[in-house]
């Protein structure tokens, strides 16, 4: 590999985001000044290729910084780590979080997802570009779902510096966010993260039990409400035991897929390969969804107990932290619970003084949805662009850097913990037969209480609904996000479950609750997710790259109409959707049809 | 598959192709299957020596058991798989890709896609005169090769022959996401300030022309292209010792194109900026 680096050098703030990452070039080989030992010989190359998953974090660096990445800076980067520029280019423009391009160093992103948009994000954004004309140093983007859906509309105000600062607005008026833009620092608090649970306190609760209760910066007030009683118990069990419990205890993934964990987890342990790595899915980007980071801000340790949890039962030595860059404050919180844990012995070479040596890195996502597919996010890891992979072979076998890998998503790793200590059988009382524990449930839309609920598998929607406080006129509900269905108002019996769910032809998904009345504009909204999907395909695969966009222009023609008129284009949009279905690499491309065409067959839009 | 000396014997995998016996060496696709048994399945990323990419879907079969189609040319086939290939489900997926990629991009100088898009019944049109295509006017930035991202799919093929499967030098990739994704050097410079090194192999690889040589270009704009007046003879390179096999297109006593033999052991197709293109002193009379 002979790389080519261009002349642009990067200014010394762009050099130090960089070095701040990297520590300062040891050789003119690697972008230090010239020294007579650099002609008679180099290092570098493989030691250096082997950071390529710096790459993401050096992005991250310089936009942080600056605000955006030159081609100075890109290059130095390049350099930095012998990745070629062609392709750090085409990581750095994949991500929706970066700009290759001069802009203000302060972005404001506003969110126009399904829950902002019900709630008026519309008015919000033209309010606040008049406020914030292009010249006025703040760049204002709207934005797919910030996962502050309880409190929408939502805007997140970023400013690049040292340190990067930002500000969350949300509920948003066009004053507050364009303070917020203007002067992140002097911005009021975000509300603490029990506020989104309307049930925090009630001593039934398992999943959130602690969120509102517990100190999310305080290890020993983790201890005191139960912390680390289950990783004690799992060191009692041993790998293979463990393993069990969570095999007995029925626990299928909460990321969507329902993927049975134990047998995931039995088969990456038993994987000869090694090493083993454990990755946590945290990139919820799913519109609707923002339990994930209620957990992560309300009670931080216990995902990092439950990752040292699941990297022991798989023999993983490292777990990756896959968290989505629109999360500021589960980020600082992720940070300082580990690094506490670290300090502590809870994490390091020697966890709790058991010869086990565990530790959590955390890599933090830039604004792209697919990421949150399990191989689109190894390769958005190891620095390549977030494209999912072809499988087989699946990520048990080869994973993040080729080597066996179990991933699971935040939730599923948080139930780990009371199968411990509760035990299997206990745990497995809960719910249905075959749908066992507790389910967290994002509930927003048209309801008095929006927020993060907890039921036992089992309970039916109207009674989810009620406890959420649904307002009269209730239209449709959207269940499982974008990705998922729409359900009329009037099949409120449809029991939460995995089986119930599927039996009633719709999804689960990742729990997402959204509830729509009669003021919501339907075609607007089905609009909306049809963009999203165009939006956020990789555009790898031609069913999804280019079926999106022909989705959208269809939903575009018959966006007034209906009857007759709109039968041909709807005709269109169900072929165009059936191979997508059939034909796409990943779950995006798969999924991108079924809100609106399950609007079209249960909702009668356009009939 | 390409002819190349025979390896240690291999077992053979049994498996069902369109309710037959199917047996093929183990690590074949089902795209070798289908092509040893005679079956003609479109595909248009596929790409002889380089490693399948799957994204252009065209050539999805069904196989008993998944959820989805899958890919023949990159899934291999396992002993006891039922595969259907022509059924209606995968011949819908393949009519609509042709659909969705005769609408997007031109596909003018694709070979075989015309007649697939009739077998298929394609009908490209049917997204109205408002669908979204490419657009995009040719890159002429140097005197060696032009870039028609207007006729580009997007297979990867070049982004895989110049970075570590052919060429080593990774002047290309993907960049931008979604509709928006185009094959781009860094920063989207000219050809000329970027890593390129002019050997020509993202040339060879490309389905559809959206890569070509500057002659062939500047010929088809002229309409002097012809390629049933072209003759191929092959040879060996005279600039090094290396060996490499050059196949001379010749037309009208000009050569106009060089490409090298996907057979040949030593080379693959691959060839240097001279091999491919440093044929002017051939034909320089004066």
């Amino acid at each position: 590999m002979d790389l080519h680096f261009g002349d642009s050098k990067p200014t010394d703030d762009e050099r130090a985001a960089v070095d701040a990452l990297l520590g300062p070039p040891e050789s003119s080989w690697e972008g230090a000044d010239r020294s007579d030992a650099d002609l008679r010989w180099a290092r570098g190359g493989r030691a250096a290729r082997d950071r390529r998953d710096l790459l993401l974090p050096g992005l991250h660096a310089l936009n942080d910084r600056i605000g955006w990445i030159s081609e100075g800076a890109l290059d130095y980067l390049c350099r930095r780590l012998t990745v070629p520029p062609a392709e750090a280019y085409g990581v750095a423009t994949f991500y929706a979080l970066f700009s290759v391009r001069p802009r203000p160093a302060t972005v404001l992103h506003v969110c126009t997802d399904l829950a902002c948009a019900a709630a008026g994000a519309g008015g919000l954004c033209a309010g606040i570009e008049g406020r914030l004309r292009p010249g006025s140093g703040v760049s204002v983007q709207r934005s797919p779902c910030l996962g502050l859906c309880e409190r929408a509309p939502a805007a997140l105000a970023v400013k690049a510096g040292d340190p990067v600062r930002t500000a969350v607005s949300a509920p948003a008026t066009v004053e507050d966010a364009v303070l917020a833009a203007s002067a992140p620092d002097s911005a009021p608090a975000e509300p603490p993260a029990a506020m989104a649970v309307p049930q925090a306190g009630d001593p039934s609760l398992t999943l959130l039990r602690r969120v509102g209760v517990v100190d999310p910066s305080s290890l020993d007030d983790y201890r005191v409400h139960g912390g680390y009683t289950a990783l004690r118990r799992a060191f009692e069990l041993g790998p293979a035991g463990v393993i069990r419990e969570v095999t007995d205890s029925g626990l299928v993934g909460r990321g969507g897929a329902a993927f049975p964990t134990g047998r995931k987890w039995q088969a990456t342990a038993s994987q000869p390969d090694h090493p083993h790595y454990l990755v946590c899915n945290a990139d919820e980007s799913e519109p609707g969804t923002f339990k994930d980071r209620v957990l992560m801000e309300g009670d931080p340790y216990a995902l990092v107990e439950a990752m040292t949890i699941a990297g022991y039962a798989t023999g993983a030595h490292r777990g990756y932290l896959y968290l989505r860059g629109e999360y500021p404050r589960a980020l600082r919180r992720l940070e300082h619970a580990i690094a506490q844990a670290r300090a502590r012995g809870f994490l390091g070479d020697d966890v709790l003084g058991q010869g086990y040596a565990f530790d959590i890195e955390i890599r933090r996502g830039a604004g792209a949805y697919i990421c949150g597919e399990e191989t689109a996010l190894f390769n958005s890891i190891e620095g390549y662009r977030g494209e999912p992979r072809s499988k087989p072979p699946f990520p048990v076998e080869k994973g993040l850097f080729g080597k066996p890998t179990v991933e699971n998503n935040v939730e599923t790793l948080v139930n780990v913990l009371p199968i411990l200590t509760m035990g299997a059988p206990a745990y497995a009382a809960v719910g249905t037969a075959r749908s066992t524990g507790p389910k967290l449930y994002c509930v927003s839309g048209s309801v008095d209480r929006p927020g993060v609920y907890e039921l036992p598998f089992g309970a039916t929607l109207g009674e989810l609904l009620r406890l959420a406080g649904v307002r009269d006129g209730l239209r449709a509900v959207l269940l499982g996000g974008a990705a998922g269905g729409f359900v009329r108002a009037d099949e409120m019996d449809i029991p939460l479950t995995f089986e119930g769910t599927r039996e009633a032809g719709t999804t689960l998904g990742s729990g997402v609750v959204l509830a729509f009345d009669g003021t919501v504009p339907l075609p607007r909204l089905l609009l909306r997710i049809a963009e999203f999907f165009r939006d956020e395909s990789c555009g790898q695969c031609v069913p999804c790259r280019v079926g999106t966009v022909r989705q959208e222009e269809a939903l575009h023609r018959i966006a007034e109409r209906t009857g007759a008129a709109a039968a041909d284009d709807i005709a269109l949009l169900r072929e165009v959707g059936r191979a997508m279905r059939d034909a796409s690499i990943c779950g995006l491309g798969q999924t991108a049809w079924n809100a609106v065409e399950s609007a079209i067959d249960r909702l009668g839009a356009y009939a | 598959m390409t002819a190349i000396p025979l390896g240690v014997p291999r077992r053979l995998v049994e498996f069902t192709l369109d309710g037959r016996e199917a047996r093929v060496p183990e690590g074949s696709t089902i795209l070798d299957a289908c092509r040893a048994a005679g079956k003609d399945i479109p595909t248009l990323c596929e790409g002889d020596t380089l490693r399948p990419k799957n994204a252009c879907r065209v050539c999805v079969v069904e196989v008993e058991g998944s959820r989805t189609l899958v890919p023949a040319c990159s899934r291999t086939a396992e002993p006891g798989m039922e595969v259907r290939t022509g059924t209606e489900r995968a011949r819908h997926s393949r009519k609509v890709v042709l659909e969705l990629l005769a609408s997007s991009v031109d596909l003018s100088t694709t070979p075989r896609v015309a007649g697939w898009l009739k077998e298929y019944e394609a009908k490209p049109d049917r997204f109205g005169p408002e669908a979204a295509r490419l657009n995009e006017e040719p890159r002429v930035d140097n005197e060696l090769y032009v870039r028609d991202y207007d006729k580009c799919i997007l297979c990867y093929k070049c982004v895989d022959a110049c970075g570590d499967q052919w060429q080593n030098t990774f002047a290309i990739s993907v960049a931008g996401r979604g509709f928006d994704a185009r094959i781009a050097v860094e920063h989207d410079a000219p050809l000329t300030d970027s890593a390129c090194v002019y050997c020509g192999n993202c040339i060879e690889v490309c389905p559809t022309g959206a890569l070509s040589f500057k002659s062939e270009f500047d010929m088809r704009a002229a309409g002097t292209w012809d390629e049933s007046a072209q003759t191929e003879t092959t040879t060996v390179c005279a600039y090094c010792g290396v060996g490499c096999n050059l196949t001379l297109h010749v037309q009208d006593n000009e050569i106009v194109k060089v490409t090298s033999p996907y057979d040949n052991p030593v080379t693959h197709g691959n060839l240097c900026i001279k091999g491919r293109f440093g044929y002017q002193h051939v034909q320089n009379r004066d």
